[in-house]
């Protein structure tokens, strides 16, 4: 496809008189991994959840894969999503094998079974299918919850904090997978704390404050250090806070750029 | 996924995690039959007519399980944020509340099931030849009550006063089927025949009809954000 | 536009005088010019404010499931407010028909809560709409509670109708034990008294219900001034 894989104009959403998302503009390439960080309350997740098409703006405009998301075909859309937070999803009654079928029917799958088989051996649970999630320890149960957030194959993947609780084996073997999404050609948006990991997939960073975009830049152009810098000044009340619809679409040409 | 089967997928998914964990079904009879023991307790039988009374015994106690299976149905949901799994599938979210209310309606149905008999034995009542007439009024009202109920507890279960706020809302909303209920009730306990309670059998029906279709519209804002 | 806010300011200063007018003037014709009633007493006319406040109880409820039907329509934040306003409207007139019922039955008919069909559900209705409010209490911002209220207030407002006859049917009655007109036949002071006190009731109704929604809206315009002010980003001063 030739357009954006995602393509915000002026996107706002309030909660009250409080603006989460406050005139936020981004393109997103299709095949980018996007690094979406900030502090707390700067719209990460009010964002995530916007293109998840979970939480409706109160104006502005949102375009996935071209399509207008919100007077479009959004069941149709809904089937390229895939969203990974750091919640599971899963049922603890069921077992690994009927979670994933449950899901694959939902989305609409032609081969739930066999789908959800072929799952369950990549994430190396094969003799554990036909358990209760509630008898999976919490790495296999994120393992479960990646296998079903990728299930249906999506063209976008959202990322909310997938990182949490995980243990340092838990976090390689996503980190892994995520690579495998990214060199896969799939568009990534990953919203993280846990910025070390973050910066060795993405090929792009965008720092939101205060529901603005504060930077954009490719990843390559943004040391660690300085963009932990950057999150801090983000959080500070007053100060580092863009001006409202700030942010090219764009990212900028690399430091020191204005947009 | 077409509308009817993931109607049935939903429906289906709450059947077997309760078939499972059986922590629901077996809550629900407890209550119910608590309810009933206190009644016992309560009135005097040998005084008081049971055929009098027998109708709102009974439905006070399938009313009071109800409301603790609509709640417990969307806690489920709340837990591990599972809701949000279903909101992203390409699924109309009118079609995940029709399997809700046919997942509440079955197990309030399992309730009565057990309930009826013992009420039978319990209150030593000589139990009519109106199995029609009474299954009938079974089926109605508690798929009215299931369908205002379903549509409340996705609203209340998202608040954190969630268990007051459920049956303080549907109590009131739900005051013509318990009437209907209760007094269809007593009519076929009394062995009346059928046309004494068939308006109310009707005004039933008529309440399900118009406040399913109602839920069905209203039901994607009340998921929304 | 300052021409059209002139208008409108115009009409409701209107709107408040004429109310100014009417009200003391009710109270002077119902407890002075109209006789008084020959089976109930003085108490009868207890009778002039309950029925109207009933009347602007439906009105409340009316006002709140359509500006809710509209608001889910339109998102409309001015939808919302009126809904909320007409609920609150329906309970504190419904507070003064369940209120007044008891007051009037006592000395007449020796109790204070005669079951009768219209009081009683009337008191299922007061319990739906404060039902509305507790619930938009309940929500974690405006945009839930006006959602969920939008839905309780259109879900009650249908059940209005199905709720009177269930209790009407349950009692036993056919319609009318206590009515306003026909049948019996009103004298026709008290007839007229009655149509004075309806239209002073609705009058006000239509008053307060400008001014909450007003109220409301200055509410708003504070919230929002006061997150302005945290984020260091205040508006110039409007002239």
């Amino acid at each position: 496809m030739t357009g954006p894989a995602v393509a915000i104009r002026d996107l706002e959403k309030l909660y009250g008189p409080v603006p989460a998302l406050d005139r936020l503009n981004l393109d997103i390439v299709p095949g980018e991994f996007i690094l979406l960080a900030g502090p707390n309350g700067a719209g990460k997740s009010t964002l995530l959840k916007t293109l998840a098409l979970l939480v409706r703006p109160n104006a502005g405009s949102i375009h996935l894969f071209g399509e207008d998301a919100r007077r479009g075909d959004r069941t149709g859309l809904r089937r390229r999503i895939g969203l990974l937070s750091h919640q599971t999803f899963l049922y603890d009654h069921l077992t690994g094998s009927e979670n994933l079928v449950f899901f694959g029917r939902l989305y609409g799958l032609e081969d739930p079974q066999g789908t959800a088989r072929e799952a369950i051996r990549a994430i190396g649970l094969e003799g554990r299918g036909d358990d209760e999630v509630r008898t999976y320890s919490r790495g296999m149960q994120q393992r479960l919850a990646i296998a079903r957030a990728f299930l249906h194959r999506p063209d976008l993947l959202l990322l909310d904090e997938p990182f949490t609780g995980l243990d340092a084996d838990g976090s390689d073997r996503l980190e892994a997978h995520l690579r495998a999404v990214r060199d896969g050609g799939r568009t990534c948006v990953l919203a993280t704390h846990d910025l070390p990991a973050a910066l060795r997939l993405a090929r792009r960073v965008v720092v939101l404050a205060a529901g603005g975009i504060l930077a954009d830049r490719p990843a390559a152009a943004l040391p660690a250090a300085e963009l932990e810098a950057l999150v801090r000044a983000a959080a500070r009340p007053g100060r580092g806070a863009p001006h409202p619809g700030m942010g090219a679409a764009r990212p900028d040409a690399g430091p020191g750029a204005r947009p | 996924m077409s509308y009817f089967r993931t109607v049935l997928l939903v429906a289906a998914k709450d059947l077997r995690t309760e078939l499972r964990s059986r922590e629901q079904i077996v809550t629900l009879l407890f209550f119910a039959l608590l309810v009933l023991v206190v009644f016992n307790f309560a009135f005097d039988f040998t005084i008081i007519d049971f055929v009098s009374l027998g109708g709102g015994i009974l439905w006070v106690a399938f009313i009071f399980s109800g409301v603790l299976a609509l709640g417990r149905s969307f806690q489920i949901e709340r837990e591990q944020d599972r809701i949000q799994g279903i909101l992203m599938a390409p699924v109309d979210r009118s079609a995940f509340y029709l399997g809700k209310v046919c997942a509440t309606f079955l197990f309030m149905a399992a309730v009565e099931a057990v309930l009826v008999p013992v009420t039978v034995i319990l209150f030593n009542f000589p139990f009519g030849p109106r199995v029609g007439a009474a299954l009938l009024v079974l089926v109605l009202n508690t798929l009215g009550f299931a369908a205002v109920g379903t549509l409340f507890a996705a609203i209340t279960t998202q608040t954190r006063r969630g268990e007051l706020l459920l049956p303080l809302l549907l109590f009131p909303a739900a005051v013509p089927l318990a009437l209907s209920a209760v007094r269809s009730t007593s009519h076929i306990l009394a062995g009346r025949p059928f046309d004494r309670y068939s308006s109310w059998i009707a005004l039933s029906g008529a309440y399900d009809l118009i406040f399913l279709t109602t839920a069905i519209l209203l039901f994607d804002y009340v998921l929304d954000e | 536009m300052p021409a059209r806010r002139g208008i409108l300011d115009l009409a409701q200063t209107i709107l408040f005088v004429i109310v100014l007018v009417l009200v003391p003037l009710c109270l002077y014709v119902v407890f002075a010019v109209v006789p008084t009633e020959s089976r109930m007493g003085v108490v009868q006319r207890i009778f002039y404010f309950h029925v109207p406040s009933a009347i602007c109880a439906f009105l409340g409820v009316g006002v709140c499931a359509g500006a809710s039907a509209l608001y889910l329509w339109k998102r409309d934040r001015r939808f919302d407010l009126l809904a909320h306003a007409g609920a609150e409207l329906a309970v504190v007139f419904c507070s003064i028909v369940l209120i007044s019922g008891p007051i009037w039955a006592r000395p007449v008919w020796g109790v204070w809560w005669t079951g009768e069909a219209r009081l009683t559900s009337t008191l299922v209705l007061w319990l739906i709409f404060v039902g509305y409010l507790v619930l938009r209490g309940s929500a974690d911002n405006p945009d839930q509670a006006a959602r969920w209220g939008a839905v309780v207030a259109i879900v009650g407002a249908l059940d209005v109708p199905i709720i009177y006859k269930s209790v009407a049917w349950w009692r036993g009655l056919h319609p009318r034990v206590l009515k306003a007109t026909g049948g019996q036949g009103l004298d026709p002071t008290m007839e007229r008294a009655l149509m004075l006190c309806m239209l002073t009731f609705v009058l006000l109704f239509t008053y307060l219900i400008i001014q909450r929604c007003r109220l409301g809206r200055l509410q708003d315009d504070v919230q929002a001034l006061v997150h302005a002010a945290r984020r260091g980003s205040l508006p110039a001063a409007r002239t």
